[in-house]
């Protein structure tokens, strides 16, 4: 008979069903999918488990990864748009270590992409799922924040409340004063929290040929967007809903149109504006593309 | 440079490294092995135990050693290995009018049947630091002699009030508000909470809620907000059997005995057009001995009962949705502890939002400015 301190031993040493989750849970999330899927931009509860990486870090985005994860999937984890930040970083080993999936950078390589707070620039395809990290799922919350009440005014399609806050942005600071996690109308039904995602890639959500799969580990929400869905920002008809535009193109491979990070070089105002979408930025400079940076100069400086 | 240049992982292996030769600490030091944990931190493994959800004080004393005596991360860490176990059923509900008790006192009767037994506790002790303590190798106290209560002679102080019908009963009469009428309990763990949720998940949400918040809601309820009137009927400590009982054998077998600590708050109510005027009850339960964390869960649970007692509802301790949502440390932690993430891309969209309202205000601010002027010339 093994101890517990035994038997965590053996569980520490690689002993985990594949991507960790036993499948009984895989299962159990799995019905919540199709649920979400079938009512698009419902959340649909799950008995949401306790990860090995604490709430609000990602644990809903993991176990729905985790539950559609196959041996022959190829895995991309991005965080603001980056498969290079923290945590990324740590979710992707996560998979390699408990799936031993093949991860990729490339989006256009990848079966399945978990994300936070970015859709990547590339459209994405019908072969691919793109799974969202949530930390809030109701885009009700901050308006009401009891769950009764806000469970109620979705079945009512009850969605005055939430007209009357951006009307009253306009009124106020003459926009709409939302900037990211800006609400959405799913099939004509659903307003739905896209994710704590920069408006700019609202658009991108609207008729996506990719499934979209949205987990939120702490609040026990799965929600979704099935491929080739009707995606509306809310907005009015004299106050149309606009996206972020950048001034200048990306410094580094010179690209338009595309979402950018500032970054900040010194204490005087030095500064440049840079692809948040680090795959993006890559593939164009592979096919040749040169921002005003000439290259690129944070690589130059993390080298040194 | 924070996350444009590459290298993030190996950040964090660096960052891991750093970690676990700062746990160690100076090595001239000896390693603290888990049984020091287990029996001289014996409080906090409880504690860790009780909020973990898991019953195994080696496994606990692991995860506190691990977390450099972080609790919340220790229990964060009981929790997440927990999941992981294969779940065999539910035990029997324990029987803790049965139990081997350690401590037990009533603050309701000066003495009564099995008697106030003290234990151990602190109550009492001057908190004066003792300096004997910090001499190593120290004088070791002597074993003193125990009483052996006999469990058959210590009733519970509810049973006794109980007798007299001058308490609501146990297990309540069925209302359309009290638990599912087959008596099935929820567990919050394999279902997600909704609302509203029913004592039996309530009391499960507090038995693993944080102690800190438990105990400030508890005191707030004593300061007016959401009064419930309390007397410690009773507080007992001590071992109690676990049984579950097996298909196969169609009877109940022990598994073994845990360490538990009981609450029962007797309150005042006045009766409704439904109930004749009784005390009714407030309920704590925790894992090991965790006296504060039981007495401050049985208070919240009395104020939580306030919608089924038809009492005015307001105070925060009252508000279901507002405890349970709120009560869990490990989600708490992971969620305020979030923030350290990035949030570059967010906070991009702001600046730009920020930077355009400025300039739109300072042009109103010209253009006001210049009005005025061309109104005074």
């Amino acid at each position: 008979m093994t101890g517990p301190a035994e038997s965590a031993r053996e569980a520490a040493e690689g002993e985990y069903n594949f991507a960790y989750l036993d499948e009984q849970t895989k299962r159990m999330i799995r019905r919540a999918i199709l649920k979400a899927i079938a009512v698009p931009g419902y959340q649909v509860p799950f008995a949401s488990r306790e990860m090995p990486m604490p709430y609000g870090w990602g644990t809903g985005g993991v176990q729905v990864t985790a539950s559609i994860l196959g041996r022959d999937d190829r895995l991309k984890v991005i965080d603001q748009g980056s498969d290079d930040t923290t945590n990324a970083v740590s979710i992707r080993a996560f998979f390699e270590k408990t799936a031993q999936v093949e991860t990729t950078t490339q989006t256009g390589e990848a079966t399945i992409i978990q994300t936070r707070h970015r859709i990547p620039e590339k459209a994405l395809s019908q072969d691919q799922v793109i799974v969202y990290q949530v930390p809030i799922p109701e885009p009700l919350r901050y308006l009401e924040p009891r769950e009764t009440e806000t469970r109620k005014m979705h079945a009512l399609a009850e969605y005055g409340l939430m007209h009357v806050k951006l009307y009253e942005d306009i009124a106020r600071h003459g926009h709409i004063a939302t900037t990211y996690a800006y609400p959405v109308k799913v099939d004509g039904r659903y307003v739905m929290d896209p994710s704590p995602t920069p408006k700019f890639d609202n658009p991108k959500m609207h008729g996506m040929k990719a499934l979209q799969l949205f987990g939120a580990g702490r609040e026990k929400r799965i929600y979704a967007i099935p491929p080739h869905t009707t995606v509306e920002s809310l907005d009015f008809e004299d106050h149309p809903f606009k996206v972020q535009t950048f001034d200048r193109p990306c410094a580094i491979c010179g690209a338009e149109e595309v979402y950018l990070d500032e970054v900040i070089l010194d204490d005087r105002g030095g500064r440049m504006f840079v692809c948040s979408d680090t795959d993006h930025c890559e593939e164009r400079r592979a096919a040749g593309h040169v921002g005003e940076a000439g290259g690129n100069p944070l690589e130059r400086e993390g080298a040194a | 440079m924070y996350v444009a240049v590459k290298g993030g992982e190996k950040a964090i292996r660096n960052a891991h490294r750093l970690l676990a030769h700062e746990r160690r600490g100076d090595r001239t030091v000896p390693d603290l092995t888990l049984r020091q944990i287990v029996e001289q931190m014996a409080l906090s493994v409880a504690r860790v135990m009780a909020e973990g959800s898991l019953y195994d004080m080696e496994l606990a004393a692991l995860a506190i050693k691990q977390a450099r005596g972080d609790l919340i991360e220790a229990i964060f860490l009981m929790r997440a290995y927990r999941t992981t176990l294969p779940r065999f059923g539910y035990s029997e509900p324990l029987e803790t009018a049965k139990m081997l008790v350690r401590r037990r006192i009533s603050a309701t009767y000066k003495d009564l049947p099995g008697g106030q037994l003290l234990g151990p506790t602190f109550d009492y002790t001057h908190r004066l630091l003792d300096f004997k303590l910090a001499a190593e190798g120290g004088e070791v106290p002597e074993m003193p002699e125990l009483a052996q209560p006999d469990p058959q002679e210590m009733p519970r102080v509810t049973d006794l009030l109980g007798h007299e019908g001058l308490i609501e009963p146990d297990v309540p009469e069925h209302t359309p508000e009290s638990a599912d009428e087959d008596g099935e309990v929820g567990d919050l763990t394999r279902e997600p909470l909704s609302f509203p949720a029913e004592r039996d998940i309530r009391l499960q949400n507090l038995a693993r809620g944080d102690e800190g918040f438990l105990l400030a809601l508890g005191y707030s309820t004593q300061r007016g907000f959401g009064r419930t009137h309390p007397f410690a009927g009773e507080i007992r400590i001590g071992e109690v059997e676990v049984e579950f009982f097996a298909e196969e054998l169609g009877f109940a077998v022990p598994l073994g005995r845990v360490s538990v600590t009981e609450c029962q708050m007797i309150n005042q109510f006045q009766g409704s057009a439904k109930a004749p005027p009784q005390f009714s009850r407030g309920y704590g339960l925790v894992f090991g001995q965790g006296e504060r964390k039981a007495m401050s869960m049985a208070l919240v649970d009395r104020a939580l009962r306030s919608r089924e007692l038809g009492e005015e509802q307001g105070a925060p301790a009252q508000d279901e949705e507002f405890v349970l949502s709120h009560s869990d440390n490990v989600q708490a932690t992971g969620f305020v502890e979030h923030l350290k993430l990035p949030h570059y891309v967010d906070f991009q969209a702001e600046l730009v939002l920020v930077r355009q309202m400025r300039r739109e205000w300072e042009e109103r601010n010209r253009q006001d400015k210049a009005d005025a002027q061309e109104a005074a010339e």
